[in-house]
């Protein structure tokens, strides 16, 4: 029996670790080539969603709304005039009695009742499923809000004060949850989802409907979540667990 | 001038009623303005009910355009002479009508300065694009027909522009009601059955605007409408009322039978406050069956009971729109089956709202515009109605 050329085996393993470090970087390019610069177009290899687990959901707790609030510049308080881009709905069962509650924000639908009908386009859809309003095309007809099935529009009513330089607000045009469009474009998550996290419930996940392995995806999965009114078959972006 | 023919407005008079009608539209621009301003918040519209009041205004005066060129339709699509010389005071109230709505529709956008933007941006799955070409195409149109009318060597061609009025403004009211048709989630609306009602309503609250402004034209002259001309249109409205009652049943019995659909009806009809009263007092009892007792009673159908009849259609019709449009809105969307809901949002609950001063001038204002156009019309051209007595007898007498 020969000896084991040891010698040979130590060069295979320094070849193989020199190619291991020559290739990485090519890896790690292909890596930054999948993620997004931020001048280039959303694409539609994701589709950003979201999932309400009501049954994590405290019906005391608003930190959703008022995260939401705080980070588009959205007045505090509550008026049948004033905006409202998220808020908590409050659910009685009526056959049990039993109560829950759940946050409500646009839906961002695949097939957007607010994109089809509105005259000038200025309701649009991203690649990436994200439903906007183009303040510079919007003429604040609201027929974008008798569409929506969700309520989840609302006018701007009066006249704006203190708005935040990302998210740029005006009076006479119509406006609702953006996803928080501007975090996320930064590799972020929305306002709504890092404060229900922070309070503790984690009711909100956010991610990639696109991708199987997503947290996002996987419990949707677990839990059976599904979309409200699913009869309307919009393919909506937001699902809810335990309704 | 023929002894046949209606004089035209005398000039004291009809500066007077230019100058009433503009201080209207004065006040219905100037409301725009501060709602403008002010922003939507001093309306009595909210996120709930986002179309208010101007919206009943400018869909009524929309609707009517597209129902008043009935007349000139009868005329120049089905040959009627008698009705052939009101085909200009009909061509004329439809642009008048038509201004009025669009006018109010634009003043109540949240940016109407931006109007260039829609004229320029179009959505193609948009109802509310295509109507923008809808309106337009109607008014050059209807400019058109009105020339082969008046223009005598022009007339030849009244026919072919009569039929394409006709056929563009059931294409016209089959858009507008397409607005609430396409409408998903809305108990309310999202029916095919809205497109042929609005083409039915068209055609009584036309029919009834064209009678309530000639029955003006003639007050204001020594002359009477022809009898036998008063007896067809008259019966007309008639006809057209009994229409809107038949297809405004099988909605509501559509809706009835429907149990989804039973909470919203028994809401508009039966324990919703203003709006069931606003349809049985307003639309049904005095919008439908006193003009029709008005019409076909044996010893009514006089003159005076016919513009009684047209003026409470009118009525009945901003009734009918009322529940129509606010009512639909008042009752909450469906977002969670099975659940009853609440929230800051007034989820769940039924929508509040209040007509404020603003919208009610800018509706009226609109109105205003419609007849002021009418008025000048009527001074400056002889769009007034022709009626040569003599050539209609020697008609019918070779009848």
């Amino acid at each position: 029996m020969s000896e084991v050329n040891t010698g040979r085996r130590q060069v295979l393993a320094w070849g193989a670790a020199m190619a291991g470090v020559a290739l990485a970087p090519g890896v790690t390019l292909f890596e930054l080539a999948q993620a997004r610069s931020p001048e280039e177009a959303a694409s539609n290899k994701v589709r950003w969603g979201m999932l309400v687990d009501v049954n994590r959901c405290a019906s005391d707790c608003d930190a959703c709304v008022t995260a939401c609030d705080q980070e588009n510049g959205l007045p505090q308080t509550k008026t049948p005039t004033s905006a409202q881009w998220i808020r908590k709905v409050e659910l009685k069962d009526l056959r049990t009695g039993a109560t829950k509650s759940a946050p409500v924000m646009c839906q961002h639908c695949a097939e957007p009742p607010c994109v089809d009908v509105c005259p000038t386009g200025a309701s649009f859809k991203r690649a990436d499923g994200i439903v906007l309003v183009d303040r510079h095309t919007c003429i604040g007809c609201r027929y974008c809000m008798m569409a929506c099935p969700y309520q989840a529009r609302s006018f701007v009513h009066e006249p704006v004060t203190g708005q935040k330089p990302e998210v740029p607000r005006g009076k006479g045009c119509v406006e609702s949850c953006t996803l928080c469009v501007h975090r996320i474009d930064r590799g972020g998550t929305p306002a709504c989802v890092e404060a229900c996290a922070a309070s503790g419930h984690k009711a909100i996940v956010f991610g990639n409907l696109n991708d199987p392995n997503s947290e996002l995806s996987q419990r949707i999965a677990e839990l059976r979540a599904a979309p409200l009114r699913p009869d309307l078959r919009l393919n909506q972006g937001v699902r809810y667990a335990g309704i | 001038m023929t002894a046949a023919t209606l004089p035209r407005t005398a000039t004291g008079r009809f500066w007077a009623l230019a100058a009433a009608l503009g201080v209207v539209v004065l006040a219905g621009l100037g409301a725009a303005h501060f709602m403008e301003e002010a922003g939507h918040a001093i309306t009595g519209m909210n996120n709930r009910i986002v179309w208010g009041m101007p919206h009943v205004f400018a869909i009524f005066l929309i609707v009517a355009a597209s129902g008043v060129l009935n007349v000139a339709s009868v005329g120049s699509v089905f040959g009627r002479t008698e009705y052939k010389s009101r085909a200009p005071l009909s061509g004329l109230l439809c642009i008048g009508l038509l201004a009025g709505g669009l006018a109010v529709l634009m003043l109540d956008l949240g940016r109407p300065e931006r109007m260039i933007v829609a004229a320029t941006h179009y959505n193609f799955t948009s109802v509310f694009a295509w109507n923008v070409f809808l309106y337009t195409g109607m008014f050059a149109i209807v400019a058109v027909y009105l020339w082969t009318l008046m223009e005598r060597r022009m007339n030849g061609y009244s026919g072919a522009a009569g039929l394409a009025a006709f056929v563009w403004r059931f294409v016209l009211t089959t858009g507008t009601g397409m607005i609430f048709a396409f409408l998903v989630a809305r108990q309310a609306y999202g029916s095919a059955l809205l497109p042929p009602l609005f083409i039915v309503m068209s055609l009584a609250w036309g029919t009834a605007v064209f009678l309530a402004v000639q029955a003006a034209l003639y007050a204001g002259s020594d002359r009477t409408i022809p009898p036998e001309i008063l007896r067809r249109i008259r019966n007309l409205l008639g006809i057209f009322i009994a229409a809107v009652l038949y297809f405004t049943l099988v909605y509501h019995l559509t809706n009835a039978y429907f149990a989804k659909q039973v909470a919203f009806t028994r809401f508009i009809l039966v324990d919703g406050g203003v709006y069931p009263l606003l349809f049985w007092g307003g639309f049904f009892v005095l919008g439908s069956v006193l003009p029709l007792v008005l019409i076909w009673h044996p010893r009514l159908g006089t003159p005076r009971s016919v513009v009684a009849a047209s003026l409470l259609t009118i009525v009945g019709a901003f009734a009918l729109l009322y529940v129509f449009i606010i009512g639909g809105q008042a009752w909450p969307l469906e977002i969670f089956p099975g659940y009853a809901t609440s929230s800051t949002f007034a989820d769940g609950t039924i929508a509040a709202y209040a007509p404020s001063l603003p919208e009610v001038l800018l509706g009226l204002g609109g109105v205003a515009i419609a007849l002021l156009i009418a008025v000048v019309g009527l001074h400056v051209l002889p769009f007034a109605p022709q009626d040569d007595p003599e050539a209609r007898a020697k008609a019918s007498a070779s009848a």
